[in-house]
């Protein structure tokens, strides 16, 4: 479903249905040159099963038009955009990643559109190493495989997102391949490592979030170890950690333990 | 994962999609040889159904040894995922059938294996898919076979058995013009000798019964989907509905909106195997594994063996043409060079000077080479193309295809090499031998 939002068209992926008000909103963002695409399990899943879901390509991804979003806060701004465009006032924001520093800026400064706060494989700061950096300029192909031999915990992941079957080392590249592709006219691979590595409210953004806030986070992640999100962890008002065996993208290589977590905290 | 960087084909191939069994603790793969896989509750069973949650409900979909075969091919030819299937016919079979149907048309290679030229020239027509063959090398053919309703470009990496070697990069961009995919068949290569997708083409399908499998045991195909074709990209003119238009088939699902890369496999197994039930067996899908954790080591070999084979047969008196791109007269000699350069494979033919007859008893003398219809055995493989693989196909389409009524297939295999190198040396004086009296032979 394409959104107009902030003047531009915003691709949400609704699970096939359209919103209805009577039920409680899912937004789930994704992370640096990623899509929508990432949740695919878990938003068909809040889709059927009584939510009303809004997973985004942010602005300048994908299928998204509009400029990339240059800071967490810029992103932070289209998402609750997007709340208005869809008339929603209140939901669960599900961030991964960048997406979870989008999902507290969010929560932070408009407490009263957020019920819930997930933040899937985060950490405070989320700083990017300078090769990365540079490399996602340089040598975009290089910077994607180290990204994805970071982000993968396992050369043996259970069923996932295709399904069984699906290599998700290849996946997680061919997608950042074509998200990249997908805007001529920015680099949003570096665009988006920057928004992470310059975003520096996290411990005072925490402070003003005043729902509940689940760190879904992977034990074997070593884009963002669980370490390095004890900082938010401490600072959250009503936080809650569920620990998952995967690597950074644990929605794909966790699958079923993610859910089951996504599941247990947003029934509360 | 160990290590900073993507691991190695070698442990790829050994690694790639297992684990030991979280139950058992086992360290070789299962065999999971069971129809179906128990529910935890009615809401994981609708969930698995709707695609909510991933996970085993029947073999003809999925099995969890067949899922680390997928896994496995996928990772070694640099793929997204795979599907396995009942035999090679039955890949390529899928793969055309998800991305179209009656009312459409693909541009092939004329210089394919005879039963993927039976599948398009007759049978696929019969249900309103026309084909038009072009010269592999013929780029201008390509281009001029395009028509408003092609949904394919479809060739094999290395032809069999003339051994035409596609021009990956040139034709795959020829085809992303049209705004349509580029499948190949990489039975000849495998992996190892050439990762097609990394050189422009967006599928790849194999018979897993040759080189993946390795030993002449057993029948498979497998499907990968490189990720890379875009089915709602602006230069595909909305002609792939299977893949972006809503399937009343399966929950009204828009393939390309569930995955961004993934539209491809999603609909070939949740319709193609669902429907044309073309499934592998648990236990094929184990031993073609087994196979593939030593493709490194044997693909050396298969390689190191043809290359004294063919430097035997190319100085031999009795030998008129010997049609491997490691020699320089051979046509593809230096795309082979660019694309294959750990060899363009041990699948090849050559022709006797002579008459039918030499050719017959040349066969017929070998003692170490089997002759039978089948190439990438693990021992080495004979057999005359005319009167056997290419035997329904006209001799003008024969000729197209780089063979000629004379043509001696080979398969080589992992022998010793001096044994057959005696075992041709043996065969092809029984065909010197055997010419006619009159011709003044002795």
């Amino acid at each position: 479903m394409i959104y107009t939002v902030q003047g531009a068209p915003l691709y949400v992926y609704t699970g096939g249905k359209a919103v209805d008000v009577s039920k409680p909103t899912a937004v789930f963002i994704h992370g640096v040159l990623n899509d929508h695409s990432v949740w695919i399990l878990q938003t068909r899943y809040f889709a059927n099963h009584g939510w009303n879901v809004l997973a985004l390509d942010l602005p300048g991804h994908g299928r998204s038009g509009g400029k990339a979003p240059a800071s967490v806060q810029e992103a932070a701004r289209s998402v609750i955009a997007l709340l208005d465009a869809a008339g929603v006032d209140k939901a669960i924001l599900i961030g991964h990643s960048f997406g979870s520093l989008i999902a507290m800026h969010a929560a932070a400064e408009h407490p009263e559109r957020v019920s819930q706060l997930v933040m899937v494989g985060t950490a405070y700061p989320m700083r990017v190493s300078p090769a990365l950096l540079e490399n996602s300029i340089s040598n975009p192909s290089k910077a994607i495989d180290m990204v994805n031999v970071f982000s993968h915990s396992t050369l043996a992941p259970p069923p996932s997102a295709l399904g069984p079957g699906t290599w998700l080392l290849g996946g997680s590249k061919a997608l950042m391949r074509r998200i990249l592709a997908s805007n001529p006219n920015e680099n949003v691979f570096n665009i988006g490592f920057k928004a992470c590595d310059q975003y520096d409210q996290g411990e005072t953004d925490m402070a003003k979030v005043l729902c509940a806030t689940l760190f879904l986070l992977g034990s074997k992640d070593q884009m963002t170890p669980p370490k390095a999100a004890q900082s938010l962890i401490q600072q959250a008002r009503d936080g809650r950690v569920a620990l998952v065996k995967a690597g950074h993208q644990l929605m794909v290589e966790a699958p079923e333990e993610s859910l089951a977590a996504l599941i247990a905290f947003c029934k509360k | 994962m160990p290590g900073y960087s993507d691991p190695g084909f070698d442990t790829l191939a050994l690694h790639a999609g297992a684990a030991p069994d979280p139950a058992t603790g086992a360290r070789a793969v299962p065999i999971h040889l069971t129809t179906s896989f128990v529910f935890e509750s009615t809401d994981q069973a609708a969930s698995l159904f709707n695609l909510e949650r991933a996970g085993h409900v029947y073999s003809r979909i999925s099995n969890p040894t067949n899922a680390v075969l997928e896994q496995r091919i996928a990772a070694l030819e640099g793929g997204i995922g795979a599907i396995a299937t009942a035999s090679g016919q039955a890949a390529l079979h899928l793969a055309i059938t998800t991305l179209m149907g009656a009312g459409s048309h693909i541009v092939a290679s004329s210089a394919l294996y005879g039963g993927s030229h039976n599948l398009l020239h007759y049978t696929l027509r019969r249900f309103g898919i026309d084909t038009t063959f072009v010269k592999p090398g013929d780029l201008q053919a390509w281009r001029d076979a395009v028509q408003p309703n092609t949904k394919l470009f479809f060739g094999e990496t290395v032809g069999n058995p003339g051994m035409d070697v596609l021009d990956l990069a040139a034709v795959s961009q020829i085809a992303h013009q049209a705004g349509v995919p580029l499948l190949v068949d990489a039975t000849l290569t495998s992996p190892w000798l050439m990762k097609p997708l990394a050189h422009g083409a967006d599928l790849v399908v194999h018979s897993a019964t040759k080189f993946l499998s390795g030993h002449g045991t057993v029948i498979g195909g497998l499907v990968v989907d490189g990720g890379s074709f875009d089915w709602s990209g602006p230069h595909t003119q909305g002609k792939f509905e299977e893949l972006t238009q809503a399937y009343a088939g399966f929950h009204n699902m828009v393939f390309t909106e569930e995955s961004t890369v993934g539209a491809f496999l999603l609909r070939a197994r949740r319709e193609g195997l669902r429907d044309f039930g073309a499934c592998m067996s648990p236990h094929t899908a184990w031993l073609i594994l087994q196979g593939i954790e030593t493709l490194p080591l044997r693909m050396a070999r298969h390689v190191s063996n043809t290359e004294k084979v063919v430097s035997y047969l190319a100085a031999h008196a009795m030998v008129s043409r010997v049609g491997h791109p490691m020699l320089e007269s051979h046509p593809s000699h230096a795309l082979a060079k660019q694309l294959l350069p750990r060899g363009a494979g041990s699948v090849f033919s050559f022709d006797i000077r002579g008459t039918r007859q030499q050719g017959r008893a040349f066969i017929e003398a070998l003692q170490v080479f089997s002759h039978l219809a089948n190439v990438g055995d693990c021992r080495s493989l004979v057999i005359h193309p005319a009167s056997t693989t290419h035997f329904r196909v006209d001799d003008e389409t024969l000729k197209a295809s780089g063979i000629g009524p004379g043509t001696v297939r080979l398969s080589i295999g992992l022998e010793d090499p001096d044994d057959l190198i005696d075992d041709l040396k043996r065969a092809l004086k029984a065909a010197e031998k055997a010419a006619p009296a009159a011709g003044g032979a002795a």
